[in-house]
């Protein structure tokens, strides 16, 4: 290895695979949230260091006389994303099935990020109102990406709705526990190799970000953790590079976890050991 | 509410009650200053395309939903 070759270019090797998601080819591993910036121009900044070419937005009731929808979507249109609308808040499959149709109408995207949410405190979807929504807005002609718990018997149920991605929570939204559950996640990836699977919601730190990269998980979603962060451009900069490092690390094939040590170091050829012990030491 | 020179209908707008003179969503949604402007909108819990507006009646006691973009996770 050439010893002046700079230490930044090192193993930057571009990615085996690129992410699909319903047919569109996406750049970065990174969706990120729109919510709980400090100011518009710091969200906008965000989103440019986070590299994300998918953000997510919301639908809200529009001020009376106001016109607060359209100077938001002008600001997000400036930049170069496409835009994924969620049906936050949502608490029935009626609600979130009419919301998906607003947002279609308002957005002109088939895409929609599902959620009906079954709990105030924890923020969890309703895993029985989250599959009849997707059935239904799946004949409607959506691509659905639904925010799930890890559960494997509603991911086979969105699967069979038609959903080509799934979306399962680390942690509840806004907690920043990372990946509460590794094991199930593990489980849905093994179970579903060639399906794209976002881990959505939960993480609090580029950690996380690429724990669940290193999963073998195609993307993360976040919002919070980059929002609320002290300095949001740096810490959009900072789960960038984590989920880099998190994707390339998992196409590169992380080692097997052992129990007992192993020693790196050769063992031929060690010095001052002797197959026969010294005799007077 | 009864009124003698024009018909008002007490309806639910955007989670407020409000007394409107508009008879159909489309004229709801000009009157209370949307006209123009990119808003989603639905009646009782279902979605009314734009397309649709002009010819979707309200009657009182609807709930109306009148929405724009806004930021999201």
């Amino acid at each position: 290895m050439n010893q002046n070759q700079p230490l930044r270019t090192l193993g930057r090797t571009p990615q085996k695979s690129p992410l699909t998601l319903y047919g569109t080819e996406i750049a970065s591993r990174l969706l990120l949230g729109t919510a709980l910036y400090p100011s518009p121009q710091i969200m906008s900044d965000a989103i440019r260091a986070a590299r994300a070419d998918i953000v997510t937005v919301s639908l809200r009731r529009e001020q009376a006389r106001g016109r607060t929808g359209e100077r938001f979507l002008d600001l997000i249109r400036a930049l170069p994303v496409r835009l994924l609308p969620n049906t936050a808040g949502c608490r029935t499959a009626k609600e979130a099935i009419t919301t998906a149709e607003m947002a279609r109408e308002l957005l002109e995207t088939n895409w929609i990020k599902l959620e009906v949410i079954a709990n105030d405190d924890t923020l969890q979807p309703d895993l029985f109102g989250l599959v009849a929504a997707a059935e239904e807005l799946g004949k409607r002609g959506f691509e659905v990406f639904p925010y799930m718990t890890e559960d494997l018997s509603a991911a086979e149920r969105l699967v069979a709705a038609g959903c080509r991605v799934l979306m399962p929570w680390g942690s509840p939204i806004g907690s920043g526990r990372g990946l509460a559950n590794p094991h199930a996640l593990r489980t849905l990836r093994a179970y579903f190799p060639d399906l794209p699977l976002v881990v959505d919601a939960g993480i609090g730190a580029p950690s996380h970000a690429a724990a669940a990269m290193e999963l073998g998980y195609d993307a993360v979603l976040l919002n919070t953790a980059v929002a609320k962060a002290h300095d949001p451009v740096r810490m959009a900069s900072a789960f960038a590079d984590a989920i880099d490092a998190g994707r390339a690390a998992f196409e590169a094939g992380l080692i097997a976890p052992s129990d007992r040590a192993q020693p790196s170091t050769p063992v031929a050829g060690t010095p001052f050991f002797d197959l026969d012990p010294p005799k007077n030491r | 509410m009864t009124s003698t020179t024009t018909r008002l209908r007490e309806i639910t707008v955007n989670g407020s009650t409000v007394a409107t003179a508009s008879d159909t969503v489309d004229a709801l949604v000009a009157e209370q200053g949307f006209g123009g402007v990119k808003v989603a909108t639905a009646v009782n819990g279902d979605f009314v395309p734009e397309r649709r507006r002009a010819d979707t009646a309200l009657a009182v006691g609807d709930h109306v939903e009148i929405l724009s973009v806004r930021q999201g996770g």
